[in-house]
């Protein structure tokens, strides 16, 4: 497995330039990348944080007074590097919308409705086996302005370190069977069926806690220390 | 999931308009040298300009570099509405007295409307090292002075760089 591991796919990754998601027209670099062989710096992942996460941190329903509204879910998966080693000790944070699909953030001017008993951010560190795991809320789809009738597929965003600067990811884990995405440019920038599909959570019931709550499993694969640059994957 | 296909990363997607509360509520973050740091304490001063030149009030800024005793430092801000974050960090020196490598802080970039992060690199003006290092060397000679870093004139210590997401001025970005 790891003798293919470092061959590109073509549109396993999205372009950095995708004309259907606006966002990007100002935005999106013009010009080649350079490329680059050999080591830009061989850095090992930034540590910080990890003495100061709590268990809250991991469990978005109980970092207010109350409960949040909405439908609890546990979102878990494994981490793991194109050679199909656990990335452990890793730290995974992730930010996401309200069950309603509003944000806690200023600039979300959404009409729906806060909840005060849900912030709508974690993070966690990986065992040594590379698995993580998150108690939260199923988040709502919302509309945004891309073009008209837009509508963003539930979503919940992941930030991951990895083991080098080369590994570095932030990504969307989708809900599977959303209508939404054949509508969706995000969704749809990632050109390749079978990458794109592993962008979709799996109902889990061996995840999934009886009388409590479901549970969808999103594996993550980061780059690999000596795989294929991006450019050649978009 | 298609378990049949060969272990490829996970696909990028972008970082949105309203990561803030997720990922840059921890504004120590900005500031990278501790007390025990080695080094000349600096200040960088990034901007993130986009295609129109107005600045880009919701970019993620992440440093990478090491302090000149080779401990790797880490730093994260968000811009500010005039597309702008300030670093509190040393210089990170060379690593090694004779290296042909010029000092350096590596950058991450996040942004809405980048659906993959970008990577560049940050160089201070007047390091005799320009000359010769190797990554500088592979980016066009007409484009190396987008990577370089210029001290601000009333204050030494500030050093002050601008991305360009595109234009004339766009900054060199690196396929890794």
């Amino acid at each position: 497995m790891s003798a293919q591991s470092n061959r590109p796919v073509e549109g396993s990754q999205p372009p950095l330039i995708y004309p259907p998601y606006r966002s990007g027209a100002l935005r999106s670099p013009t010009r080649p990348l350079i490329a680059l062989t050999g080591n830009f710096s061989d850095f090992g992942a930034p540590v910080y944080g990890y003495r100061a996460i709590g268990e809250a941190d991991a469990d978005l329903t109980r970092q207010h007074a109350g409960e949040p509204l909405g439908e609890r879910i546990i979102v878990s998966g494994r981490v793991v590097d194109e050679d199909d080693r656990p990335v452990r000790q890793t730290l995974v944070e992730l930010w996401q919308a309200n069950a309603a699909g509003r944000y806690r953030h200023a600039v979300d001017d959404h009409p729906a409705p806060l909840d005060p008993n849900f912030t709508g951010a974690g993070r966690t560190i990986t065992d040594d086996d590379g698995r993580y795991r998150f108690v939260t809320i199923k988040p709502g789809a919302y509309p945004w302005r891309n073009h008209p009738n837009a509508w963003r597929p539930a979503h919940i965003h992941f930030s991951l370190f990895g083991e080098s600067f080369l590994s570095r990811l932030v990504t969307q884990m989708y809900f599977p069977g959303d209508p939404l995405f054949a509508f969706d440019p995000m969704f749809q920038s990632v050109r390749d069926e079978s990458a794109r599909q592993r962008l979709v959570s799996q109902l889990d019931l061996a995840l999934t806690e009886p009388e409590w709550a479901l549970g969808y499993r999103f594996d993550i694969v980061l780059r690999g220390r000596n795989s294929t640059p991006f450019e050649a994957r978009a | 999931m298609n378990n049949e296909t060969p272990r490829l990363a996970t696909a990028s997607q972008t970082v949105g308009p309203f990561f803030s509360f997720g990922l840059t509520t921890n504004t120590t973050l900005g500031r990278m040298a501790g007390p025990d740091t080695p080094g000349e304490r600096i200040r960088l001063e990034i901007r993130v300009i986009d295609g129109a030149g107005a600045p880009v009030p919701d970019a993620v800024v992440e440093l990478w570099h090491a302090d000149p005793g080779g401990t790797f430092l880490f730093g994260r801000l968000g811009t500010d509405p005039a597309g702008a974050c300030a670093f509190a960090t040393v210089h990170p020196g060379q690593a090694a007295p004779d290296a042909r490598d010029a000092a350096h802080v590596n950058l991450c970039l996040f942004m809405r409307g980048l659906l993959r992060h970008l990577y560049t690199r940050l160089y201070f003006a007047g390091d005799p090292s320009l000359e010769t290092d190797a990554v500088l060397a592979a980016v066009p000679s007409d484009r190396r002075a987008t990577l370089i870093a210029r001290r601000a004139e009333a204050e030494p210590s500030t050093w002050r760089f601008d991305i360009h997401l595109q234009g004339d001025r766009e900054t060199v970005y690196f396929d890794l």
